[in-house]
């Protein structure tokens, strides 16, 4: 296959998806905050909290404007640019991602509207109810769409049918339950609440300033550090179990993260390169010093992995794909004129079919993720979370103690961390999916089986629309929100 | 009947009464616009689209196994 198009159709995914998680988290985290103002509003009364919550309220909905449907391009990707892919994952991944698009659309038609149009129209509470509903919605939103990420990571739960060239669902539960799935939506809802709780600290600081708004800033400063702080905790302990799945179903993913090249028991975690923590790098994997973690020549050359399980090299795994490759086509030559030596084929396909991807694959460099990005990226990814949690701990701690005024140095650490915590962001995502390349599925099919066949040029030139187009959707997003925040929530009383 | 047709009006007068909301819609539209009458349209054509089932297999059946 055209490493052009391979590259361009890798690329277009990459921004497209980089693009729509800008959007996400604050949606999932804001969410969050908007819900609670209104609770205390509702609780306590008053036209303060009612202000607080409808500022926040407005904000939330400028980025669901910008973000809402940024989601559907991946799909028209797939069906262009990944055809072979999109085919050949059948309905596990489709049927996920249509209960989200039917979810989605109805819970946030209706509660948004609510939400918005319904201040003098409904009672308190049910008001109140829509807007707690709205903030579950995209909740439930990322579940199914990280249901169908996480298989990808993960597949599970499906059966290969070579006449219809589709996997299929054998098990709905395992596929709901498949362990992955559940820790990344875990993982990324609760980023969302780090992303929300630090996008108000940042704000509230700039107000703070700004000397503006100032009670405003103080009581939402607050609230978003509770909620940033509690979800940057939920973070940690959330991708400690990542860390645990990584090294169990993508191994090659943790050694190129690490940068490992030859792994073992007591394996060391390195901070940056030269300063290691000994033995680190095992109790983080596997919650024991002693744990097994290959490294990358250990996934070529085969290993034994912390069960007793021996782990074939990359040349037994590449000679079993091309057996379930050869199996598949013989299957495919003789389904018809054939059965005895079809229903045979199948039987050596089903035994292989576990290395069913590895048959394209020709050398050992394919199966290494490009290992000095997806090392800096996660170390990035914890730098920047790191800076986040300790202005959110200050803010915090101020905020509590009532000792805001006068800490310029605060307002300015909180006002930067908003940039901070979407590098953090972008970069975990960027080590999840470079770091499982070149697989689209763990395993079974690469980037160079999974893409259509078409002309790089036709790729390289909606990329480039792309590029435009998103470019002015977000200079927009950002002068209506950079506006609205400027207005502040004073000007909250004749709006929606 | 009525319920619907007040459900209407609450839709109906929240558009009405809308304030910076307004911009967002157009954004929205806008962005729906490019997304499914120009992007959709011209540059993501299904590779597979108009393939019956049967073809569908086929055709991937063939492309996963060409080089082999």
């Amino acid at each position: 296959m055209d490493s052009a198009l391979i590259l361009w159709s890798r690329a277009q995914f990459a921004m497209t998806a980089a693009y729509h998680w800008l959007f996400v988290p604050m949606t999932l985290g804001l969410g969050l905050v908007m819900a609670i103002m209104e609770s205390i509003y509702v609780k306590k009364g008053g036209e303060f909290w009612k202000k607080t919550a409808k500022f926040w309220q407005k904000i939330f909905g400028i980025n669901f404007a910008v973000g809402v449907a940024t989601g559907i391009i991946l799909e028209f990707e797939f069906g262009t640019n990944w055809s072979n892919y999109s085919w050949f994952v059948g309905d596990i991944f489709g049927a996920p991602l249509a209960i989200e698009g039917i979810f989605a659309f109805f819970m946030e038609s209706t509660f948004m509207a609510v939400m918005y149009f319904g201040w003098k129209k409904v009672s308190k509470g049910f008001h109140l109810a829509s807007t707690w509903l709205t903030a579950c919605g995209a909740a439930i939103s990322a579940l199914w769409i990280l249901i169908a990420n996480g298989w990808m990571q993960h597949p599970t739960g499906m059966a290969f049918n070579p006449d219809t060239v589709r996997n299929e669902m054998v098990d709905f539960w395992a596929v709901v339950g498949n362990p992955v799935a559940i820790s990344k939506f875990f993982h990324a809802v609760l980023s969302g609440w780090e992303v929300g709780g630090v996008v108000v600290m940042g704000i509230c600081c700039w107000y703070l300033l700004k000397g503006r708004e100032l009670e405003f800033a103080r009581k939402s400063l607050l609230i978003g550090s509770i909620v940033g702080v509690v979800g940057t905790l939920g973070v940690i302990l959330t991708g400690d179990t990542s860390a645990q799945h990584v090294a169990k179903y993508q191994p090659m993913k943790l050694a190129a993260v690490e940068g490992l090249e030859n792994g073992g028991s007591r394996a060391p975690f390195s901070i940056v390169p030269g300063v290691e923590i000994p033995g680190m790098l095992s109790i983080l994997a596997t919650h024991d010093i002693d744990g097994i973690v290959p490294g990358i020549n250990d996934i070529i050359n085969g290993y034994v992995d912390n069960e007793g399980n021996v782990i074939p090299s990359l040349e037994e795994k590449i000679t079993r794909g091309n057996i379930a490759l050869s199996a598949f086509q013989q299957y495919r030559s003789n389904v018809d004129s054939d059965p005895a030596a079809a229903a045979e084929a199948k039987l050596i396909l089903d035994e292989n079919m576990d290395y069913f991807g590895y048959g394209y694959i020709d050398s050992p460099e394919e199966v290494i993720p490009p290992v000095d990005m997806v090392f800096w990226t996660f170390r990035i990814m914890i730098g920047c979370g790191c800076l986040c949690l300790l202005a959110l701990l200050l803010s915090l701690w101020f905020a509590y103690k009532d000792k805001l005024s006068n800490k310029k140095w605060l307002y300015w650490f909180g006002f930067i961390c908003i940039p901070l915590i979407y590098i953090a962001g972008e970069c975990g995502w960027m080590t999840a999916e470079i770091g499982r390349q070149p697989w689209t599925i763990q395993d079974l099919l690469p980037l160079k089986a999974a893409v259509s066949g078409i002309e790089a040029a036709s790729v390289k030139t909606t990329f480039m629309v792309f590029v435009i187009v998103f470019s002015l959707f977000l200079a927009v997003e950002l002068t209506i929100m950079v506006k609205a925040i400027k207005k502040g929530p004073k000007v909250e009383e004749q709006n929606n | 009947m009525k319920r619907l047709g007040s459900l209407f009006h609450f839709y109906i007068d929240g558009f009405r009464n809308m304030t910076w909301g307004r911009p967002l819609w157009i954004l929205i539209i806008l962005k729906l616009i490019i997304l499914f009458a120009v992007l959709r349209v011209f540059f993501f054509k299904p590779v597979l689209g108009g393939k019956t089932d049967e073809q569908k297999s086929e055709y991937v059946g063939t492309m996963l196994t060409k080089d082999h």
